[in-house]
This record gives structure tokens, sequence and C-alpha cells, in this order.
């Protein structure tokens, strides 16, 4: 299907002053497009949970918002380091977080299965030495293509 | 569409046009179009931010006066505990009583007894199963309608439990009948008020169908009125009936302390609740059981309409608070005045959907890629010149078709400076 909007909000490193600020945005954006109730709900929960594992676990990256007639896209891509073991990464409470995250409140290791919960698919590739790609879609309800 | 009332107005004449207000309003509301501000009535929550900062007073809280009380023949005020911090060295909250009695009200019912009944009603709450995570309180409409505008999703969150100021009204016009056998029209409510928001709320109720209160004055207003009188009393008269957490609703942190000690927090001033609303709404404090926030900072002391300096008023209600007996609602509001007076809302808090660009969504996914095409051309300085709060929400009345590109002068003078290049070259042109 056709993409109708997309926008893209590049992630820094540690960036720990910004971090939040793709996610308002994002969140911004959907209600000014009549998206509330429980998609919002989740989409807010998982571009925040993808933007602070940009900030935390990444050399940086880029978050992109897609709208279609059918969905919200999130995808994050970054250039690196990449995940050992994805299955682990995938587990409640495991975390690789440095001191300087754990310091503020990060690293509860909440962040991946937060998102698998939010979203209605999720995907993630990952490569040590190269980076991790996240794939996230989360369905409209009750709208089917263009209204006259 | 029909205008909404709101008690924040601007004085047209007063008005220069300068941008102050604009930065400062925390739902993008204001614009300035024609030399003048203008207030987009749906956006507008009615916390007064921009009333603090004009410095040519041409926003203003438009209240009751004292004169609007005779429309009743009986008139109850209703003052707000931060009444009490607004006389330096008050010794005893009934003097502040008294004196309202004096300037012309038959009686008086402290709102911070209203507060002590809310505390019984919302702990009550808490105590049932499945509760959204934080409960957010509902005392301040500012932060109310903030909710209804730019967080929507979190209205579920809002505690169903009227405000102080309603339950008071509720109970002191029903005692008050009983006790003189008096018809409940007969009988003004007024709310001794520290801010527009609560006029507003009046008005234009959120959550109930009807206000029980008639009016609100405010404080500001009957300040100077008062204070002979809070002067000169003396004594120790005992009709005092709230609590002193009651009282502490005054201040930030006042409500948390009374409602859930054990598992709140507080914020204050709209960028601060601004902020944590957005936590909320990301999940992260889906720990926390009960959420105060207030839209002034330093709570209701601070209000626009309060006339002692918020810092002073809040060390005043703490001395007050301190030197009253430590009794809590739980063991001071008989259970029966949850049912008795009318403590819950009837009617749903509706979300405020003025900031969609557009009914159809296709046509606001349109608008919206034309917004990120149009700031791609602006410089991002937020300057205001424009009229619009910042360059995002000139893109945004430009695709709502409120003005053109032209209206920003850096754009101008670009196109301006291209002309002129032109024209040089359509001079020389000529001369070969």
């Amino acid at each position: 299907m056709e993409a109708l909007f997309t926008t893209q909000y590049p992630v820094a490193k540690a960036d720990y002053v910004s971090a939040g600020k793709a996610s308002q945005d994002i969140k911004r954006r959907l209600k000014q497009l009549g998206i509330g109730g429980d998609v919002l709900r989740r989409v807010a929960v998982a571009s925040y949970e993808v933007e602070l594992n940009l900030v935390i676990h990444s050399e940086g990256g880029t978050l992109t918002l897609t709208l279609y007639p059918d969905c919200v896209e999130l995808n994050s891509v970054d250039v690196g380091p990449g995940i050992a073991d994805v299955s682990m990464a995938m587990r409640e409470g495991w975390s690789t977080a440095n001191d300087e995250a754990r310091a503020l409140g990060f690293g509860a290791g909440m962040g991946l299965p937060n998102m698998k919960r939010n979203a209605d698919d999720f995907s993630i590739q990952s490569e040590l030495g190269k980076g991790t790609v996240i794939d996230m879609r989360f369905h409209l309800p009750g709208w089917q293509g263009e209204q006259t | 569409m029909e205008k909404r009332y709101h008690s924040v107005r601007l004085e047209k004449d007063l008005c220069k046009g300068c941008t102050n207000c604009l930065r400062h309003c925390p739902t993008e509301a204001i614009r300035v179009r024609g030399g003048r501000a203008h207030i987009l009535d749906t956006l507008c929550i009615d916390c007064g931010e921009c009333i603090r900062v004009c410095d040519y007073h041409a926003k203003v809280a438009v209240t009751d006066t004292l004169e609007d009380i005779r429309a009743f023949k009986y008139k109850i005020a209703l003052p707000a505990p931060s009444l009490y911090g607004q006389f330096r060295g008050l010794r005893k909250i009934e003097y502040v009583l008294e004196a309202l009695k004096r300037i012309g009200f038959d009686d008086v019912f402290e709102v911070a007894r209203g507060a002590d009944v809310v505390t019984r009603a919302i702990r009550e709450r808490l105590r049932e199963p499945n509760m959204p995570r934080p409960l957010i309180s509902s005392a301040c409409p500012a932060v109310v309608r903030l909710i209804q505008v730019r967080f929507p999703e979190l209205i579920d969150h809002i505690v169903d439990i009227r405000q102080p100021m309603e339950v008071a009204a509720s109970i002191a016009r029903a005692e008050f009948c009983r006790r003189t056998q008096a018809a409940p029209e007969e009988v003004g409510c007024f709310f001794i008020t520290p801010c527009p928001a609560k006029m507003t709320v009046i008005k234009r109720p959120i959550g109930q169908t009807k206000s029980e209160l008639d009016g609100a004055i405010s404080m500001m207003e009957l300040y100077g009125l008062l204070l002979p009188h809070v002067e000169k009393l003396q004594g120790d008269p005992d009709f005092r009936l709230s609590t002193g957490f009651g009282v502490g609703w005054a201040t930030s942190s006042g409500e948390a302390i009374a409602v859930c000690p054990e598992n709140s927090l507080s914020v204050d001033g709209i960028p601060n609740v601004i902020r944590v609303l957005e936590e909320v709404e990301n999940g992260k404090l889906n720990d926390l059981v009960y959420l105060e926030c207030n839209a002034c900072m330093g709570g209701c002391v601070g209000g626009p309409l309060a006339f002692e300096n918020s810092y002073v008023a809040r060390n005043a209600i703490r001395k007050l608070v301190d030197a009253m007996p430590r009794v809590h609602p739980d063991s001071d509001v008989p259970p029966s005045m949850l049912t008795k007076y009318h403590t819950k809302n009837n009617a749903p808090i509706q979300p405020n959907d003025a900031v969609r660009l557009d009914d159809n969504m296709a046509e606001a996914m349109r608008k919206m890629t034309r917004m990120n095409e149009i700031m791609a051309r602006l410089p991002g300085y937020d300057c205001g010149s424009c009229g619009s709060p910042t360059c995002r929400t000139f893109a945004e009345d430009i695709v709502r078709g409120h003005c053109t590109e032209m209206d920003c002068i850096h754009v101008l003078k670009e196109k301006l400076k291209i002309m002129a290049q032109q024209m040089v070259e359509l001079a020389q042109s000529k001369r070969e």
C-alpha cells in the first residue's frame, strides 16, 4: 500500500538531553491526524522505547515514521554495534546498558519486550559489528482507505 | 461554530500586538493578526499564563463582582483555601470567614471542607480494583482541559470525583436551606477564586451537566475589602469546619499528601505538568498510584488572581496547617457524606479534537506533508513575527488556510532579494 506521509528523526548516541523529542513529535503528529485511543497509547510507549534504545545502546541511528491508510509504521535503523544474541535481548530484565544510562534510571531491560508487546507486528534484525533494524506496525482500526 | 465561554479575554485597545503571550501559551492558542492578539476559542484552557506575561495588561480574567451576588436573596461565599494564605500573619482562619460575612455574604462554607470530602471520596476510589495508574487529579480545571486538548488518551486516568468547590457548594446550599427553610434557587453560591479556569469551569462544566456554583469572584477584587476586617478581628472564634489536610490543598503537594501519601507525585507549573504527562503517556509512570497536577507554580496560591506573592502565601498556609490538629478526613468525614451530596461526575469528559488538521484522515495526511514541505523553507527562528508562536504552527496555519508563506518576513526578504536581483538583471539587459 502507498505511504501517505513519512518523516525521519536522526537520533544521536548518548544524547540524553534530547531523548524523547522524536517520540514527542510522533505523538503530536498522530493527534493532529486524529489517531488516538489505543493505537496512540501503544505507539507512544513503543516509539519512546525505540528512541531511547537508539540513545542508550546504538552508535546513532534514524527513526522513521510512515503512515499508511491502514497502519502506522515505525522503523529504526542504527549504525552499530549490533546485538550479539537477539533472543537473549528480547527477554524481560536483560540489559546491556552502561553505568551512565543506569545512573539516569534506564536499563531495566524492558525496552525490546515493551516494543514487541505494544506493536501489532514486530521484527528485529541484528548483526554484530553492523547494526540493528527494528520494524513495528500498528493497525489502524475502522479506517478503510479514502473517505469522501 | 458556537462561541465557547472563556474567563480569559483580550482587551483589544490595550494590546500592542507584541508577541510576548504567543510563546507562553501552553496550547499554542494565541495568534497575532492585524496588529493584535487573538485567542483561539477552541484551544484556550484558561490557565491564565498570558495574563501573567502581558506587559500591557491586555489579557484579563473576567469574573463576577460583588454586585452580582445581589441577584440572589441569600448569598454564600465559598473561599478557596488559598484565600487564607493572602493575609500576612493571619492567626485564625475564622477571621477570614467572618470578614466575608461582613462584606455582604449571609453564610460562608469552606472549600477546604469540600477538599476533605473529596479526599475521602478519592481514597475510596483508590481502593477499587483495576483503577488506571496513575489516577490523575481532577481538581485543576486548566490541567483537565490541557489533557482534553493535548493528552486525550489520558482522559480515562482523570479521577471521576468532582472538584472541592463543587462538592462544597452542594453541601453549603443543602445545609443552608435545611437551616433557614430557604428555597435552593434563592441561594447564590459564589466561589472566591485564585484563577480564571475555575470561573470558566463554572460556566462551562467538565464531567458534570451543571455546576453547583452560581459564579466566582476574583480574590484580587475582594482582598482590599477583606483586609481591614481581617486585621480588626480579635478573640477566639471557632467555627471552622475543615481539617488541616483540606486547607493544605491550597498548595502544591497538599492534595497528594491528603489523598495518597504512600505513592503519589505532585507537579506544578504548566510546562512541568506537560513533561510529566508525556511520561505517563510513554508508560513510564505506571507504578504511580496518584498524580496531582497544578497549572500554577506552587499550586492554587500561585493563581493569577491571587494577591500575595505565592511563596509568602505558601509559607502562610504551612503555618496555618501546622497549627491545626492532625485529623485526617478518613476519620473526620462521615461516609454518609459521600452519597448524601453530589461527589461523582455525572457526564463523560470529552476529548478536544481542535488539534486535528482535518476530519478526513487522508486529507489530514496531505496537509501534514505540505506542512513538512513549508517547514523546510522556513528559517526555524520561531521569532513570532508572522503572528504564529513557532515556525511549525505557522506552517500549520498556512495549510489550514489562515495565512500565506509571505507573512514570514524572512521568506519575504529572501523573495525581495531575488526580485531585486532580477530587476537589476532586467535593467542591465536593456542597456545592451
